[in-house]
Order: structure tokens, then sequence, then C-alpha cells
């Protein structure tokens, strides 16, 4: 949360307009880089990070000292290899491990800028991005590639660059968000801002943390991210530390401790304020609105090839909504491939050890750079 | 396998785009994309074969033809190829109907349920045939609707789809078939390969 850390940073000087209508500029964008760029600059991969992830995608996480969250994908011989891809995440905007947010310090009153901070969108968010793809001097990505939020991000930035990326693949997301994934968003906020410690939003002015609330919408926001059959595989209703029920409130179920404990380890590393402004962004994409309800017309000046995923269990973002790009992007004739993974481990099945999903993505980006590169020579 | 991909590919021309219907593991789009045209996508059921695919890097979607086809824009493909998947739908017809909407050219392949090999089987043994090019028993088949290339000629008549050519393949053996040699090519090939038109 902004704690002193030694995080990569750019101070984007451009103005930039955000959709809420307020201009910004001189705004930092934290990031982190992997792997080395080639000489030709044709082996870039920009991650987008979902909801509460970080630019930490590989390696151990400064912060937490937990691997990055996606070490499964990106890494020394990954599925995304950095021996061979340059791997590019930035802190989203509006997040809060270094980037522009609403825990960054107000140089003129010396206090977190808290709830005056602007409402910012996907579409900010992608577009703040860019300009650190511009300063890393990247004419051309090979990659735009990310899951829930993430994948949200690569389909609006290759509506906004169409001939910034060569390939897109946006993984267990939705073109616009449905009326569950507000409900449940508004959940998680109504819990944030229940807590009389946020304080409005200027909580850290009174040394306060709205912590009790932010763990319920952690808990409330997990549960989603999961199935139920692998919740009751895993947890069935097996007690935790004890033979028999206690006849009490306290976590007599594996289950509720399990989600007490990912409730309390979340508020160590996340601001609540951060979690306000960034369920917010994604309540209000809506890509197909931005295109006067056409999704197809998002697409209509790329040439960019993509490859869409989602998983079976996943109920948070299912597969129809998946195959509505995939029909949006064939619509126009666009260059889209798309597979329903098998996995029972629901929404958060992009973030796990699931081998059939590791492969194929592995294989597909591998061979793909190899065709592209092929083809240019 | 082999000669049935270069007759396809002798019917397409080059720098075209294709799309193949029921893809399986990307055998037939991989040569076309060696021999004719990198511009071809897939479509298939199995998960696991699109997997395969595109880990070899083939632009693959998941899907149904029964139900997915509506999805793609008239005529938006030079050619669409159903190869040896028609007798697996549950509505060939349909399926033919919508490949024709898609494709402006359809190519597609029959193992023949006319051939002798298949028809002996019936009237000497009694049994459900079960041959090289249909290995299935009766009971565990994919196949719903088998045909003979007699069939399949009748039917685009019927229908007032256009054949465009219509060719035997006997082992390695390759006719064109016509109305004249039509019975004797429904008895003496094991596929039978047509490019229509609607």
């Amino acid at each position: 949360m902004n704690k002193n850390i030694d995080t990569k940073k750019i101070i984007i000087s451009n103005p930039l307009k955000l959709d809420c209508g307020k201009e910004i500029n001189n705004f930092p964008i934290a990031y982190e880089t992997y792997g080395k760029l080639n000489n030709e600059k044709s082996n870039a991969i920009l991650v987008f990070h979902a909801l509460t992830g970080d630019q930490y995608v590989s390696g151990k996480n400064p912060i937490t000292n937990k691997d990055g969250w996606w070490s499964y994908v990106v890494g020394e011989n990954k599925p995304i290899d950095t021996n061979k891809f340059f791997v590019i995440c930035a802190n989203v905007m509006g997040g809060c491990m270094g980037s522009y947010g609403p825990s960054t310090i107000n140089e003129s009153t010396g206090k977190q800028i808290g709830t005056d901070f602007p409402i910012i969108t996907i579409n900010d968010m992608v577009n703040a991005q860019y300009e650190l793809v511009k300063y890393l001097e990247i004419e051309k990505l090979f990659a735009v590639v990310g899951g829930s939020m993430g994948g949200m991000q690569v389909l609006q930035f290759v509506a906004n660059f169409p001939d910034k990326a060569k390939l897109a693949i946006p993984i267990a997301c939705t073109s616009s968000h449905s009326a569950q994934n507000i409900a449940f968003n508004e959940l998680g906020r109504q819990a944030i801002m229940a807590d009389s410690k946020w304080e409005n939003g200027f909580y850290s002015n009174y040394k306060l943390n709205p912590d009790k609330g932010l763990a319920v919408a952690r808990m409330a926001a997990h549960i989603t991210y999961l199935s139920e059959k692998g919740l009751q595989e895993k947890f069935g209703r097996k007690l935790q530390d004890r033979d028999s029920l206690r006849y009490g409130f306290e976590a007599d179920f594996q289950i509720e401790s399990y989600l007490r404990y990912q409730g309390s380890v979340f508020v160590d590393r996340f601001d609540a304020n951060s979690y306000l402004y960034i369920t917010r962004a994604m309540d209000y994409f809506d890509l197909s609105k931005q295109y006067k309800g056409n999704l197809s017309d998002a697409f209509k000046k790329t040439k960019t090839k993509f490859f869409v995923i989602s998983f079976t269990s996943d109920w948070l973002y299912p597969t129809s909504e998946n195959r509505e790009i995939v029909i949006a992007l064939n619509s126009i004739g666009a260059d889209v491939g798309f597979v329903e993974i098998e996995s029972d481990k629901g929404h958060d099945s992009f973030l796990l050890d699931v081998p059939s999903f590791l492969k194929t993505l592995g294989d597909y980006i591998n061979s793909t750079y190899k065709i592209i590169n092929e083809r240019r020579i | 396998m082999k000669e049935e991909f270069n007759i396809i590919s002798n019917l397409i021309e080059e720098n075209t785009r294709v799309l193949d219907v029921g893809c399986g593991n990307g055998d037939l789009m991989k040569f076309l994309q060696e021999n004719k045209t990198k511009d071809i996508r897939g479509l298939e059921i199995s998960k696991e074969k699109v997997q395969n695919c595109l880990s070899k890097g083939l632009t693959v979607i998941e899907g149904n033809a029964e139900s997915d086809l509506k999805q793609f824009p008239k005529s938006s493909f030079d050619y669409v190829i159903l190869s040896q998947t028609l007798q697996a739908f549950l509505n060939p017809e349909l399926v033919i109907n919508e490949l024709l909407k898609v494709g402006k050219k359809v190519i597609v392949t029959i193992p023949n349920f006319g051939y002798w090999r298949v028809r002996l089987q019936l009237l000497f043994k009694g049994t459900m045939p079960v041959t090289e090019n249909l290995p299935h028993e009766w009971y565990n088949t994919p196949n719903l609707h088998m045909c003979t290339i007699k069939d399949f000629y009748n039917f685009c008549s019927n229908k007032n789809i256009k054949i465009y050519k219509s060719i035997a393949l006997k082992k390695s053996r390759i006719s064109e078939i016509n109305k004249s040699n039509l019975n004797y090519k429904n008895l003496d090939s094991h596929l039978g390969i047509f490019l229509i038109e609607s």
C-alpha cells in the first residue's frame, strides 16, 4: 500500500483526459519487466493484471514475499518464457502498488488523495499503460495478455490501439460487466463503506484502515472465484481444528477459517479505496456501448490475431460471455481462436496450476511467435 | 488420407480464405497452410482436438457446426471444407445449408456406404459393415447418417445445389464422377469428394 517500496516508476507528463472528464498529468505508473527486449524489439508481451493483482507477475513479490501472481504462466521455462520474451506489467491506475491511485500522496497537502481521486475506467487504465509502452520505445508489442479484468484491458487495448499488438489473448473475461458482476462488486464496496473506519475514504488522515470491511469484501469476492464443486471437494463440511461443533460463531468449518484467512492477508497488501475504484472501473466497462452497441466495431480496424480462453466452471465470467467476444470477432472475419478449458477451479483457474490451460497457452504463444517471425522473413 | 488432402488441395485456389469444419487435430489445415493458403480457420467440437490445433498455432474455434456456423457472415470464406464429417451430424441437411451460406464454395467428402466392400458385409455377413474407413461398430459409431456417393449426388440435384466437380477415390485411384458412371463409381469407390455451390 504505497509503503516505501523500490518500484520502477515513470511519471507521465502528457496530459490524459479521463472518461469522467477530468484531465490529469505528471502522474506515476509503476511497472516491472522480466526477460530482455531483443534487438528487433519484437518479443515484448504486455501483461495486464486483474482486480487485486499488481506489476509483480513473476519471481518474488517484494511486498508480500510470495510468488508473483502469474508464476505458473510467466517466468523462465514457463508458458510465457522469459528466456525468450520481454514481459512488461504495470500496476493499473487506481491501484496501490505505486501507480497513480487513491493512496498516492497529494504533494500540496502531504496527505493521501483518498476519495478525491477521480473515478477511472478500464479505458483510462489502458491509455495510461500505453504511455509506458511508448516510454519503453516499443513500436509494436508481440502480444497483450490478461485474465479477468486483465482480459478486459486486452480488449480495450486492441480497440484503442488497433496496430500496436500482433496477438491478443483475453482470458476468462467479458466485453461488458453483467448485472451479477456489478452486484458482487457493490456488495464488496458496501462492506468497505459500512466500516466506521472508512471515514468517507479519508481514513489515512486519521491513521485508520477499514480492514474489517475490506476483509469482508475480499471474502465475498473470493467465493465468486471458486466453483461449487471445487469448494465441496476441498472443504465439504470439514471442521477446523476441532472434532465437534462449538455451538457458537467461531470458525467451526474449514471453509470459514479459509475465508477469514483470505480476508486477513488481503488487507495487509491492498488499499480499501483502490478496491472501490477498481471495482467501479470494472462495472463501468461496456465495450460494445463504447461502439454504439456493436461490439464488432471495436475490432474493425485491427489485424491483431485473437485467442480467447474460458473455463468450464467459471460462473463469474462464464463461457457464454467469452463466446460473445468470439462471435463479434468472427462476424467481421477477424483471426480468432477459442477454447473452453475443462477445470473445476472456477474463475481462478487462469491463476492456478491447470495443466491443459498452461500447455495450450504456452504452445499457442510459442508456435504463433514462430509463425509470425517466419512470415516476416 | 494423403490422397484426400491432395484432391482437396487441388480444388482450392491459392491464397484464398478457407474454413475447415470438423478440423480434428488440424492435419488438413496444416497441409493446406503449407501448400495453398495461410488464411485458414478451423471449427472443432472436441476440446482436446481444439487444444491440439491451437498448440500448433492453428486458428481454431471450439464449437458445433450445427449451432456455431451462424456466427460467420454470409460468403465470408472462399471455401468451406467438411471432410468425412457430414454423416456425424444430427441434421446433415441443415449443416449443408449453413456451409453453403458461409462459403462461396463448399467441399464435402463422404465415406461411401455404397462401396462394394461395405455392401458385401451386410449382404453376406448380415452385420453392420466395419471397414478400414468405417472402423466403428454399430453401437459406438459417431456416424448417424451414413450415405452413399449416389445419395449425395441425388441430394444435390434435388436441392438445386450446383456440383462443380465430383471425384471418386478408390485406394489411391482418382476418377471423375458423372451422371453416366454414377452407379459404377458408387459401387467401386470408398470416398466421394464434391465441390458444390448454392
